[in-house]
């Protein structure tokens, strides 16, 4: 068996590293085997030369077992160091100090100059008179297309009609083959307010355009993790007709404030609050989930919410200045992931 | 969810916008002129790295006078035509900070697609073709010439200041001549020969320059190319042809020296390309949005950029190639007008304010002794000053504000 072979030569100093720690004062290197110290002598403390680290060990199986021993080494000094933290914060009580802030992506978020000031008057002024002022001045209400790429499968069918279950005013129409440059002036003409293409590929929907039709800007997203309402667990029954409210989280930078308004003009200014429904546009890390829920609050503080209709994850490739035309068009924002992906803490929503 | 906030000092220094305050004794010293969609006129300091607002008497922004059209209104710079939206041409001041007149130039529909100012004379072109002369104080235009439909671009020969030329979607590239009376162009391009598909090649003049000490034309179109055209030789097509990217390219300009042309495309990408040999040399990182106005410095390789994303950058060409600047402005940003002066660096500090005269009060307050709870202390700080400070209060007894501190 290999261990009692190693009883031989190598075997006391397995033995050896057994009863001492590393930190032994040097000695006589006992790792090359060197039969100096035999069987017959007290099993010394095993010392190791002052730069060893235990990757130089050829042995595997050797090497595998210092690691592990050192591993739950680091555990045991781990857990003591935390108990006696713990054992002081409780002893000195009220005065101890605050416990410190993990750091996270969102904490260590590189600071980014276009993250809109809720005084600035410059900003605001653009954001009244942008293309989507007359949809939160009221005067013009929401209507919604909503179509597919062409010969669209199952899933994305069935996944359309309930997005146009969710949103109110909206339209299903199958895409024949028609090119959206051709769609978008009839649409105007019908006074439709919004078109949302969803992007079919290998019979999963993968992308979503939102365009803002008289002449708004239109988005372009990548669409991931599309959950059908069959796919949710613990679901509620089929959104109703009322108009539901709208959560945006998070949309921080000046791009972000102008997706935020776009999903925003998707839904109709006043939300029926009988309904109890609400669609939420979540931002994290540039992530945009969209999730719609019936809440119910059963007392002040405790409210019950139920998860119906799909869910989704976009993330933004880009935003163009009009309608809905990528060759010829003028893009506001376009991700470039060579020079926008370099940090891991920047964002741009 | 803002974390600790970093400021790399190489690329991105805290930008200052005391917005709406006309700091008018440093406007002069504003190295970009920016004009935004929001109406109003933007300079900026980058030696001193701040923004400021400038917009007419009223204050307030407003889309209507959308800033379309930028340039000097003479060779020192002092003075700035913009051209809006809703037809009117103002002239800003850079020495005083602020606006002096505008003008009303009808004619035509659409924006100004070009300004130009020669002779005393102002030189509008907007977008349905209507290129019209207007006298300096005089409401009638004196000449107009018409340019053909869907004009993009009107530009003036800095040699030449009578000679422009004109280009759009459809309209091919035509030079006139102003102190001519006649209604022809004096150049007019021909289109390049039909493609390999023997189709004919649609034509998109976006941008115009010319270039000096020589009879060329450089223009780059919507269909992602950029052609030089010789005036000098019978050919009336173009000279060189190369193209950059699939994007319709938005501005260009020239680099000092006079062989390249950085060109901008509505992607973002900014790219140097060598009109000699119709090479492409460098690229240019860091925008993410269309490029709306592109300028070069004329002795130094600085570049001034400015797009639909907000932000104007300035980058520097060659030794070393880099984003050298990069300010926030908060609005979509149209044209912009770089100064060409040499002294970028060299800013007259302004002279600080002299030490503040000895007034009496001064002595007042020099004489008054601080409030010491040690009477010790009190007394010690009282015996030099007591005679002084005591003349001096009963003069002023009547006029010191507060109460006497000290018993």
């Amino acid at each position: 068996m290999a261990r009692s072979g190693e009883t031989g030569v190598g075997g006391e100093d397995r033995r050896g590293t057994k009863r001492k720690s590393l930190a032994d004062a040097p000695r006589e290197d006992s790792e090359d085997g060197a039969a100096g110290s035999g069987a017959p002598e007290q099993p010394r403390p095993a010392a190791f030369p002052p730069g060893f680290s235990i990757s130089e060990i050829k042995n595997k199986q050797r090497r595998h077992f210092m690691f592990v021993r050192w591993k739950q080494q680091q555990r045991k000094e781990k857990l003591a160091a935390k108990k006696k933290l713990k054992k002081e914060r409780e002893a000195l009580g009220d005065k101890a100090p605050p416990k410190p802030v993990p750091k996270t992506i969102e904490n260590q978020r590189v600071y980014d100059e276009t993250i809109v000031d809720p005084n600035d008057e410059e900003v605001a002024y653009d954001e009244a008179t942008d293309e989507f002022a007359s949809h939160f001045n009221r005067q013009t209400s929401p209507k919604i297309l909503i179509t597919t790429s062409d010969r669209p499968r199952g899933r994305t069918v069935r996944f359309c009609e309930q997005l146009s279950t969710v949103i109110p005013n909206s339209h299903v129409y199958y895409r024949r083959g028609l090119a959206l440059k051709r769609i978008i002036p009839q649409c105007i003409s019908r006074d439709f307010t919004d078109l949302i293409v969803i992007n079919e590929d290998r019979k999963i929907p993968n992308g979503l355009v939102l365009s803002h039709l008289p002449h708004g800007p239109t988005a372009h997203f990548r669409m991931s993790s599309v959950r059908l309402r069959k796919e949710i667990k613990r679901k509620g029954k089929e959104p109703t007709q009322h108009s539901p409210e709208v959560i945006l989280n998070n949309f921080t930078t000046r791009l972000g404030h102008s997706i935020g308004r776009m999903f925003a003009s998707l839904f109709p200014h006043d939300p029926q609050f009988i309904g109890r429904q609400v669609a939420t546009f979540h931002n994290q890390r540039d992530y945009i989930f969209f999730r719609f829920h019936r809440y119910l609050f059963k007392s002040e503080k405790k409210v019950g919410i139920q998860e119906l209709g799909p869910r989704f994850t976009l993330k933004l490739r880009s935003l163009q200045k009009g309608t809905f035309d990528s060759k010829y068009g003028e893009y506001e924002w376009v991700h470039k992931p060579r020079e926008m992906d370099t940090s891991r803490r920047k964002f741009h929503l | 969810m803002v974390g600790k906030q970093t400021f790399p000092y190489s690329l991105t220094p805290p930008w200052k916008s005391p917005g709406g305050s006309i700091m008018a004794a440093s406007a002069r010293w504003n190295h970009v002129w920016v004009g935004s969609e929001t109406g109003i006129l933007k300079g900026v300091n980058l030696v001193r790295k701040q923004a400021v607002n400038f917009t007419e008497a009223a204050g307030r922004p407003s889309r209507e006078e959308e800033v379309s059209a930028l340039c000097w209104a003479d060779a020192a710079e002092s003075q700035i035509l913009i051209g809006c939206a809703n037809r009117t041409v103002k002239s800003f001041s850079t020495e005083e900070g602020k606006f002096l007149k505008s003008r009303c130039c009808p004619g035509g529909e659409g924006t100004f697609r070009g300004l130009a100012k020669h002779d005393g004379c102002l030189i509008t072109c907007v977008e349905s073709g209507i290129l019209r002369v207007w006298p300096e104080d005089s409401s009638e235009h004196i000449k107009e010439l018409s340019v053909g439909p869907s004009v993009c671009k009107m530009r003036q020969d800095p040699d030449r200041p009578h000679i422009v030329a004109t280009g759009g979607k459809e309209n091919s590239l035509k030079v006139w001549d102003l102190q001519g009376s006649s209604q022809e162009p004096i150049f007019r391009a021909k289109n390049v020969r039909n493609d390999w598909l023997n189709l004919r090649v649609p034509i998109w003049d976006q941008d115009i320059q010319f270039l000096p000490d020589s009879q060329k034309i450089v223009t780059c179109t919507g269909h992602h190319q950029v052609r030089v055209y010789d005036l000098a030789s019978p050919q009336r097509r173009p000279v060189l042809e190369a193209t950059y990217g699939e994007y319709p390219l938005m501005a260009m300009t020239l680099t000092p020296g006079g062989n390249s042309v950085v060109v901008g495309n509505t992607h973002g990408q900014l790219a140097e390309i060598d009109i000699r040999q119709g090479r492409l040399v460098c690229c240019l990182k860091g925008l993410a949005g269309s490029v709306r106005g592109l300028q070069c410095h004329p002795t130094q390789p600085i570049l001034a950029s400015c797009g639909l994303d907000r932000v104007l950058r300035v980058h520097r060409l060659r030794e070393p190639r880099g984003l050298e600047h990069k300010v926030y402005l908060k609005s979509r940003l149209n044209c912009l007008l770089l100064s060409g002066r040499d002294n970028w660096e060299d800013e007259p500090q302004e002279p600080a304010p002299g030490p503040p005269e000895e007034t009496e009060t001064d002595e007042l307050w020099a004489s008054l002794e601080p409030v010491v709870s040690a009477a010790g202390a009190k007394r010690k700080q009282r015996a030099p000053e007591a005679q002084p400070g005591g003349k001096k209060r009963q003069s002023l007894g009547a006029q010191a504000p507060l109460p006497p501190l000290c018993k």
